[in-house]
């Protein structure tokens, strides 16, 4: 099953490379993996889509712990949550063909983002499901190129991943 | 870009140091000047290293430091030592060492740290941050090289964050499950002038160590404790490192359970106990391994289900329910099933459970065990020629299992755990995870230094000796009266034994041409001893132990023995070869 963590981490150097040397060293699958910085300058989250049994996904959670730079990791799986991707699309487009391309953007609310000569360059985001189809659909003009930015995903409703994360100071004698 | 904007941050960085230098002359230390200075406020008394180019600062600052340096003629031996050290006193072990091949040279011993748990600070020197990232001479990404074998690691890059780095790098190592911690010092760093505030805040909001354990967790480790007739207890090197011998003890005494030990385990219990029952798993005793194959309950304390230990993990301990204690989550359920996981550290825990705990109802399993022990001796026939077993027998009874014991890794090793009775914990001190041969000389350096008044050996083989040799010299240099015990069998013995027992006996390159050993002690300015007969044992080991220099025995052992009973890789615990 496909899990959708989210990690928040010190925005340190490396720590990028502390997380994905983790998953390639003990022989954990990503699926995908987005980091940005957050609300708090020195806090970053990632979403890390991975996949795997209970036990794996125990291990994932306990290892990823164990990263001092790692303060709190939330499987949102659990819960309701809201999941976005963004991909973009080149796609070869002759001047007969536009108008059909044109109404699976529309279908999809999709965009247009740059027109060339043999090509259009769409962007659309959404869950999985919806970019999956959207990228079979376009299939049979000819995908020139193709990129997307893994998943990013978040709680619904008033909860969120953040909580009791608040960064301070530890006193420790 | 990168590099224009790190730049000009030094650049200013400089501007403002000469400025405050001129209101606050003597409140500005160098980096290295900073580095050791924190290293004292944080106790640490000595440092292992070696220099070279990047680490020229820290030299500096070191002729006039009141710390302790140990100039070891390897950085692997200097780790070793470090770790030693740890092992040995409970304090973190420091070692130093310069940028590119020393760091590199550090990474076994790093590793070795890692896998067994070991408190230990490496400190690295590193090509100022102008040249990084630009395959600049011995320039080597030593952050990204350790980044699976560290718990920890920092790139400093401002001298102002060094005094807060030293401080959390020691905390990380020494709590929870402690591990090495590396600090990477680019030489600009540590030549750069700042101010020396000592840091007194911890500024870790990912790094919490579980101390206390679920008290509904203890309660049903005890309830299951309380139910259960044939209980054994492995026990690991938590148990020792955590210092809760004396509560695993009790605990013990108290339900008349038989305790077995893993390698890192032994001290933990005493050796001599009636309870006790020696090592665990592939070389364990057949009793050990008959307890666990039969009991009931399992309490691993401080331990970590090892593929040593466990063999196949199917068949082993098949009728128990278990409880596993340990400090380190990720640690339950990694290996086996675990059907009561007490997250905690292990004195405390113990700790808990002696509250709540009543005596047991084992008496008839202890008995049967009791039977056992008798029945299945470890053993080994007697020649008359120089056997490995006797000579450990003779250490230890010269040293009334009192001394400090190291070792390297293979045959001897294994001789040790099954022949040296340990009864007191962080006597035993030998690579477990990692299995470094060259590990238990500098070892042994380290912990000498560590434990100046009392006895250390180190046991040898032929093989792994020569793989630290030189520092027989760091001993001879320091007046460090290490004994070490070489089992000279002429081979790479523990390969010889697999490859007798499982390639047809092809002695495939595992037989040695090797030096002798006497002119090789005695060109180091050491003492050494041969021992070809039996009769002449004894007296060869009291005349190093009443040596006040460096001595090596060279034991001429019979050549083709073998360690047994054995567990052959993946089998089951009760099926042993003999
Ligand atoms: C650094 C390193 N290289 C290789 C090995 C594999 N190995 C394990 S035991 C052993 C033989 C050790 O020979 P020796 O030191 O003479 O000890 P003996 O087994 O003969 O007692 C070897 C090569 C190892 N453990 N460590
Ligand atoms: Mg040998």
């Amino acid at each position: 099953m496909k899990h959708t963590l989210s990690v928040m981490v010190e925005n340190n150097p490396g720590v990028l490379a502390r997380v994905a040397g983790l998953f390639s060293r003990r022989g954990f699958n990503i699926d995908s993996l987005a980091v940005g910085r957050t609300e708090n300058p020195r806090v970053s989250r990632m979403t890390i889509v991975v996949e795997g049994d209970d036990t794996t996904l125990e291990q994932v959670n306990k290892q990823l712990h164990k990263l001092v730079d790692v303060i709190k990791i939330s499987d949102l799986t659990k819960d309701a949550y809201v999941d976005r991707e963004l991909v973009m699309i080149k796609v070869f487009a002759e001047p007969s063909e536009r108008a059909e391309i044109m109404q699976l953007v529309d279908i999809f609310r999709a965009r247009i983002v740059d027109v060339g000569p043999k090509t259009l360059t769409i962007e659309v985001t959404g869950n999985e499901g919806k970019i999956d189809a959207f990228e079979l659909s376009l299939r049979s003009f000819g995908i020139k190129e193709l990129v997307r930015t893994g998943k990013i995903a978040m709680l619904r409703g008033y909860k969120t991943s953040t909580k009791n994360n608040n960064y301070k100071e530890e006193e420790v004698s | 870009m990168q590099s224009n904007v790190t730049k000009k941050v030094l650049r200013s960085r400089k501007g403002n140091v000469r400025k405050r230098k001129k209101e606050t002359s003597e409140a500005q230390l160098s980096g290295a000047e900073i580095l050791l200075r924190s290293l004292v406020d944080e106790g640490v008394e000595t440092i292992f290293g070696y220099p070279g180019g990047q680490a020229l600062p820290i030299y500096d600052a070191l002729y006039d430091s009141k710390i302790n340096h140990i100039l070891c003629r390897h950085e692997q031996g200097a780790a070793h030592a470090a770790d030693g050290y740890a092992r040995a006193t409970g304090r973190p072990g420091v070692c130093l060492a310069t940028s590119g091949p020393g760091a590199t040279n550090l990474v076994t011993g790093i590793a070795n740290a890692f896998m067994d748990s070991v408190p230990m600070v490496a400190i690295t020197g590193q090509v100022p941050q102008s040249l990084l990232g630009r395959d600049s001479f011995q320039e080597a990404d030593i952050t990204g090289i350790t980044l699976p074998i560290t718990k920890h690691s920092y790139l400093v890059r401002d001298t102002s964050e060094l005094a807060q780095t030293v401080k959390e790098a020691i905390y990380i190592a020494t709590t929870g499950r402690p591990g090495p911690v590396l600090i990477d010092l680019p030489k600009d760093v540590s030549s750069s002038l700042a101010e020396y505030r000592r840091a007194d805040k911890m500024n870790l909001p990912g790094y919490r160590p579980v101390l206390d354990a679920d008290p509904v967790q203890v309660q049903e480790a005890a309830r299951a404790i309380i139910q259960s007739r044939r209980p054994v207890i492995y026990a690991g090197g938590g148990v020792v490192i955590s210092g809760a011998h004396e509560e695993l003890l009790r605990i013990a005494e108290l339900l008349m359970a038989p305790v077995c030990n893993t390698l890192l385990g032994l001290g933990g219990f005493p050796g001599d106990h009636p309870l006790s029952l020696g090592m665990v798993g592939m070389h364990g005793t057949k009793y050990a391994n008959f307890a666990i194959s039969e009991c009931d309950l399992l309490i691993a304390v401080g331990a970590r289900f090892d593929d040593r230990v466990t063999g196949n993990v199917e068949t082993f301990a098949p009728e128990a329910r278990i409880i596993h204690i340990d400090i380190d989550p990720a640690e339950i359920g990694k290996n086996v099933r675990v059907d009561i996981p007490v997250v905690g550290d292990v004195k405390r825990v113990l700790g808990q459970l002696l509250e709540i705990l009543k005596p047991g109802l084992a008496e008839a399993w202890r008995d049967k065990i009791l039977a056992w022990k008798k029945e299945y001796p470890l053993t080994y026939c007697e020649k008359d020629c120089l056997k490995p077993q006797a000579i450990i027998r003779e250490i230890c009874r010269q040293t009334e299992g009192k001394a400090r014991i190291t070792t390297e890794v293979g045959q001897h090793q294994m001789w040790t755990a099954h022949y040296y009775t340990f009864t007191k914990p962080r006597s035993f001190i030998t690579s477990g995870g990692l299995g470094t041969m060259g590990y238990g000389l500098p070892a042994a350096i380290g912990v000498q230094v560590g434990c100046p008044d009392e006895l250390v050996f180190d046991i040898a083989g032929d093989g792994s000796i020569q793989m630290n040799i030189q520092e027989l010299c760091t001993a001879v240099n320091y007046e460090l009266p290490v004994n070490v015990a070489i089992l000279n069998n002429g081979y790479l013995g523990m390969v010889r034994q697999w490859q007798e027992f499982f390639y047809n006996r092809r002695y495939s390159h595992s037989e040695l041409l090797n030096p002798d050993f006497i002119k090789l002690a005695e060109a180091y300015g050491a003492e050494g001893i041969r021992v070809k007969r039996p009769a002449e044992l004894a007296p060869a080991i009291e005349q190093a132990i009443n040596s006040s220099k460096p001595v090596m025995l060279d034991f001429i052992v019979d050549r083709e023995e073998n360690v047994l009973p054995m567990v052959p890789p993946g089998g089951a615990l009760n099926k042993m070869l003999e």
